[in-house]
Formats: structure tokens, sequence, C-alpha cells
């Protein structure tokens, strides 16, 4: 530690910074541009923001993106616990290959490839049976569930397999039916995975474009949907505002829970140095 | 001691009355994982109020069996029956048993209070009265004072004496301890081991301990079986065990024991000679043993049962010329071991009576190795 930054250590570090945060900190900067064309730099001023803010299609497609990514989430985290359970407990059952094959195969299945099947499955569904009747915030939520839960099942699956069996077991041991076992003593265990599961899926929902731009309708517009069009009918300001924002919201979660777990660590590292002082 | 404690039992040695009728009874028990047979075609009365260790090696089927009582794995043939009851249908949560995990497996999100009282809330027993059942654990493990700690806050002693909080609490019919002792520290174990024979004494619950530790369950056990290769080996009281093992497994898995290879010559009612190279005179043993002349056999003799002499005693057998090869200092005793003749080697061990006594044996002196006639333990497998 006591060593001085070389150079050469220093460059690499500028250069690195440089290539993870430069296209950020331009997109900011640009957010307080006065002059209403993107490339050209006219002085500072806020009045993005308000703008913005007063958008009723940016502020619809927000709310649209949050609903589809909390809802989705959350069914994608029930599943995915289940499937992950099934396949870090059960070894062997008949089908178990088909089964992990298909939970995983939307994390390498290009997302053009899984958008265009489920379009075509709702279509098929319809002409079938009447159902659904037109894309919107059902189709879109279901296609979100398919892929999220596979993000989900993987995070679930590896802390389930370092569970510690012998924990259930004392609970039935001591008398604890199988089902309240798992809602007493096992989901309490692993929430820290569920959040971070359910944390996961509501990010990459929100994030997804591809796969929504296939089964989205008219009037559940997402975030990223109307981004993308804004860009394709010229550059406006007012996205860098928006993404700004996001940007904003970004960092500071993942500073507050950064101090949190800290904190969190410190306070473990404390409780065991009072375990060792009070053992006699 | 733990046959003292056995004697003061009212009911005396149950397994040695005929009319007794056993708490727990394992029929022809066998439990194959794929392949592998962990148990195998295992038999066991177990009586009320005993504490019987189960002893043996890493991979003996010990923990098998135990976790087969607890319900968490289901016999592959065989039947146990717990107080006269068939437990082949009987989930875990539905036992009359309580388990002590080797890991304690105490619940990581619950205080030390909460983890003792869970399986009374199971039971849907009054707030009060669980108040109160905890309390009273609590204070006989002496843990009153870390009720709102949780586990991770605890040393390992302290966690220890949860888990067996934990257990007992509900004052199951059956206790059953898988290696109860096997983290603690050499003063803590002991202590222990203590606390545990004196619940037992007190609630009178029927223990079964699994264990690695030979010294663990000779203090510990009423009885002991010992397992070897998912089969029960030898079942008796501590001193049935250490003093007449029945086979060479048990007399070399018990205690340090020397072993010699022989052939029976002479087998009298009364007595019993047995050639050996090894010692180069003869075994005499003063009972007989019942079984042809000219049979091969095992000879078992401990060390501590052993006599080392400075000068030949002139006697015709139970006597080995040798050198000392080797003297261990223990402070109480010494442990000396010595090569015969043959070129066989032995440990005799010697408690130190006298302080640097003026006639001590030290290395490459000539010695007579002696013991008496009724030492020898000879075994046919």
């Amino acid at each position: 530690m006591s060593s001085r930054l070389s150079w050469f250590i220093l460059l690499i570090l500028v250069l690195g910074f440089a290539f993870l945060y430069g296209p950020m900190l331009v997109l900011i900067t640009y957010s307080f541009n006065a002059n209403k064309l993107m490339t050209l730099w006219g002085g500072f001023s806020v009045r993005w923001y308000p703008e913005l803010l007063t958008d009723s299609q940016v502020l619809n497609a927000a709310k649209n993106s949050f609903v589809v990514a909390s809802v989705s989430a959350t069914f994608a985290t029930v599943l995915g616990t289940m499937a992950g359970y099934v396949l870090a407990r059960y070894r062997k059952f008949r089908g178990r290959l088909p089964f992990s094959g298909m939970v995983t195969a939307p994390l390498v299945m290009p997302e053009v490839i899984t958008g265009l099947s489920l379009l075509l499955l709702f279509k098929q569904l319809d002409t079938w049976f009447g159902w659904p009747r037109s894309m919107g915030f059902t189709t879109v939520i279901l296609a979100h569930i398919t892929f999220c839960m596979a993000y989900v099942t993987v995070v679930m699956q590896s802390r389930f397999s370092t569970f510690d069996i012998s924990l259930e077991e004392a609970a039935q041991d001591l008398g604890a039916r199988p089902l309240k076992t798992f809602l007493v003593i096992t989901l309490p265990i692993v929430a820290p995975a569920v959040i971070s599961g359910w944390l996961l899926a509501f990010t990459i929902s929100l994030d997804d474009l591809v796969i929504t731009l296939f089964t989205n309708g008219p009037g559940s517009g997402t975030l990223p949907q109307l981004i993308f069009s804004k860009v394709r009918r010229g550059v406006d300001p007012t996205i860098n505002a928006l993404a700004t924002i996001i940007i904003a919201v970004v960092s500071t979660g993942v500073i507050t829970s950064h101090i949190l777990m800290t904190r969190a660590e410190r306070r473990r590292q404390r409780d065991i140095q009072l375990a060792l002082q009070s053992n006699k | 001691m733990a046959a003292e404690r056995a004697k003061a039992e009212a009911s005396g040695q149950p397994w040695n009355d005929p009319d007794a009728v056993p708490y727990i009874r394992i029929e022809n028990v066998t439990k194959k994982f794929g392949d592998f047979v962990a148990v195998n075609d295992v038999s066991l009365d177990i009586y009320r109020g005993e504490l019987f260790a189960l002893l043996g090696g890493s991979g003996c089927g010990k923990t098998t069996l135990l976790r087969m009582l607890a319900g968490f794995e289901q016999p592959t043939s065989g039947r146990i029956y717990i107080d006269g009851v068939d437990m082949a249908d009987i989930p875990p949560y539905e036992r009359p048993t309580n388990m002590m995990f080797q890991s304690y497996a105490l619940f990581p999100h619950m205080s030390v209070e909460q983890n003792i009282a869970f399986g009374l809330k199971q039971d849907k027993v009054p707030a009060a009265e669980i108040k109160e059942r905890v309390g009273n654990i609590l204070d006989m493990v002496q843990m009153r004072q870390f009720a709102h700690r949780k586990p991770h806050q605890l040393s390992g002693g302290q966690r220890q004496r949860v888990a067996l909080a934990r257990s007992l609490v509900k004052e199951p019919k059956l206790l059953l301890l898988d290696e109860p002792l096997g983290a603690l520290d050499k003063k803590l174990r002991e202590a222990t081991q203590f606390e545990i024979m004196n619940i037992q004494d007190r609630l009178g619950i029927t223990f079964i301990v699994v264990t690695h530790d030979q010294e663990e369950a000779m203090t510990l056990a009423s009885r002991i079986g010992v397992m070897n290769h998912g089969q029960i080996a030898q079942v008796g009281t501590p001193k049935e065990i250490y003093e007449y093992p029945n086979t060479k497994f048990v007399a070399d898995f018990i205690g340090s024991v020397n072993l010699f290879e022989g052939q029976i010559v002479e087998d009298e009612p009364g007595h019993v000679v047995i050639a050996c190279e090894e010692t180069g005179r003869p075994i005499y043993i003063d009972h007989g043993i019942s079984t042809a002349p000219g049979a091969y056999c095992w000879v078992a003799i401990r060390p501590e049962k052993m006599e080392l002499l400075k000068t030949d005693p002139g006697s015709k057998s139970n006597c080995s010329p040798g050198i000392v090869k080797g003297v261990a200092y223990m402070g109480n005793l010494s442990i000396y071991l010595i090569r015969l003749d043959s070129g066989k080697e032995v440990k005799v061990t010697m408690s130190n009576q006298r302080r640097a006594a003026e006639h001590a044996i030290d290395w490459d002196d000539r010695v007579f190795v002696t013991w008496h006639a009724n030492s020898p333990v000879a075994l046919l497998s």
C-alpha cells in the first residue's frame, strides 16, 4: 500500500474510468443544455426537467414500466423460487434435464427469438381460444415473467444448494410440518436471496426493449419503448434529462445499500468479538 | 462409572432380564443408498432410561441408524418400534423423538429463546407455559443471560448448550444426539458429559448417542453398540466391551491393545494354552473358550495389563523377553514400546507409582514382559 502510484497505473485508472463513466457524463452534461439541438452547447439550463415532468407521455410510460416490472418481478420470483428449490433439492426426477433446460433457455436464447416465438404463441392462442384479444399489459407481463423467472431460478438454485438441510430437519424434528417448515424456517433464511432475485427481475424487466416490442400493444408502452421511438424521431434533450434522473435514482440506491451492508458487516464482526469474549 | 449408574437403577440391568420389554426395538433394519449398504441387517433392543451409545468410525452406519430413528431416512427393509409403535409410516414431526444435530442446526434468524420455544409452539402449548418451560431449561444449561442473542453471537460451547436445551425442552420419550460433544474442547467436553448424565438421571429420558469417540462412549453410556461396516459388532456395558471384546475389530477399536496370532494347543474347561511364535513362550489363559485344539486365534492383551521385569521370572508361559525401543513419559503413567525377540512390537503401560524410581526402565534395556493368566482374551474372529 505504501508504494506510490506509478504513472502507468494512473493512466490505466483514468482510461478505465473514462471508458465507464465518460458516456454518462456527456449525457448528464447535455441534459443541462439550453440548446434544443442535442449536439450543440447553448449554455446552462434546467428547462428540460420541468418539461419532462409535465410530459404526460413520459409519465405514463414510466408508470407502465413500473407496473409491468413490479408485477412480473413478483410472479417471476414466486415461480423462480419454486423452480430453484426443485432443481436444488431433487437431484433425480423424471424430466429433470428438459425442465432445467427450459427454465434456463431464456438466458441463452437471443431476445429476438424469444420475442418472436411469444408473439406467434399469443396470436395462435387468440385464433384457437379467442384469448388474448389484443397485445397489452397481460401479454407483456406474461412475456416478462417468462424470461425474468430464468434469472430468479438461477439465483435461488444456487442459494438452495448451499442451504443447510439439517435446519429443515431440525424444524420437522421439533414438530413443524413441511409447509410450515418452508414458511417459517427456509423462507426467512433465504429471504436476502429472494429479495435480490426480485430486484434482478425488476431491473431486467424495466430494461427490456426487444421482447416488449414484440409482445406489447398500444396503450401500455414502456419507458424503453418511448425512449427508443423518441430517439428514432430525432433526438430530444428531454431524454437526456430522463436518463439523468434514472442514473441519479440508481446511484442513490447503490450507495445506500452499500452503506447499509457495510454497517451490517461491522455489526456482525462486533457480535463475533462479543461471543468470543463471553466464552469462558 | 457408567456401570455403577446402571446398577443403581431400580430395574437393575433390563438387558439381562428376559422378561423386560424393550422400549426401542430395531428389527433386521437394512438401509441401502443405491448399491452402498449403509446399515446391514441391524437388530437392537434398547430399554427405557438407558443411555445407549452407538460407537464406530466414520461411515460405519451409526448416523444413518440414528436418522432412521428420527424419521429422516426410511429403512430399505426391517422395522423400528418405539414404545411398541411401528414407526414405518410416522413422519419426523409426529415421532416422540427429538434430535440434537452434529451441526447444532440452530435457526440463525431466531434468538436463543425463540429457538428453544420453537418446538413447544408447534405443539400449541399456551404462551405462559412456553415462557416458563423455556426459562427453566435456560437456567438448567446456564444460558439465561444469553436468551436474546442470535446464534451467530454465541461461542461454540454456548451454541451446543442451546442445541441441547432445544432438544430437551419438549421432554421427548427418546433423545437422539449426533456427536454432541464433537466441537468442544477437552475441558468443556468433560463438563458437558457430566451435565448430560445428570440431565438423563433427572429426567429419565432414554438417550441414544452417536459418537466416534470411544472415551466419550465409555464415560456416558450404560451400554455401547460398536458398529463396523453397517453391522453391530458387539453390544455390552462399557466394561464388557473393554474387558471382553468378542472380535479383533472391537478389541482394536476400543482402547489400545496388543494382538498376537497363535494356535490353540490345549483347550480344557479351566484353561487354554496357545502356542505363539510372536511371544516365544506359550500364552496360558485361565478360562476355557470351548473350541477345537489346533484352531488359529488372536490373543488380545491390554497394555496396562502387562508388566515389565528386569530379570527373567523363569515362568514357562505368559512371559516374553524383549528390548525397550521407546519410552513415553505421560506424567501419571509411562508407555513403553518393547520389541520382542520375535521382532513383534508391543505397548506396555505402567503407572508411575514412585517418583523417578531407582529401578527405572530405560531405552535399550533388556526386559521381560509378563501378564496374569486372566488378562488375555482369545478371539476367534
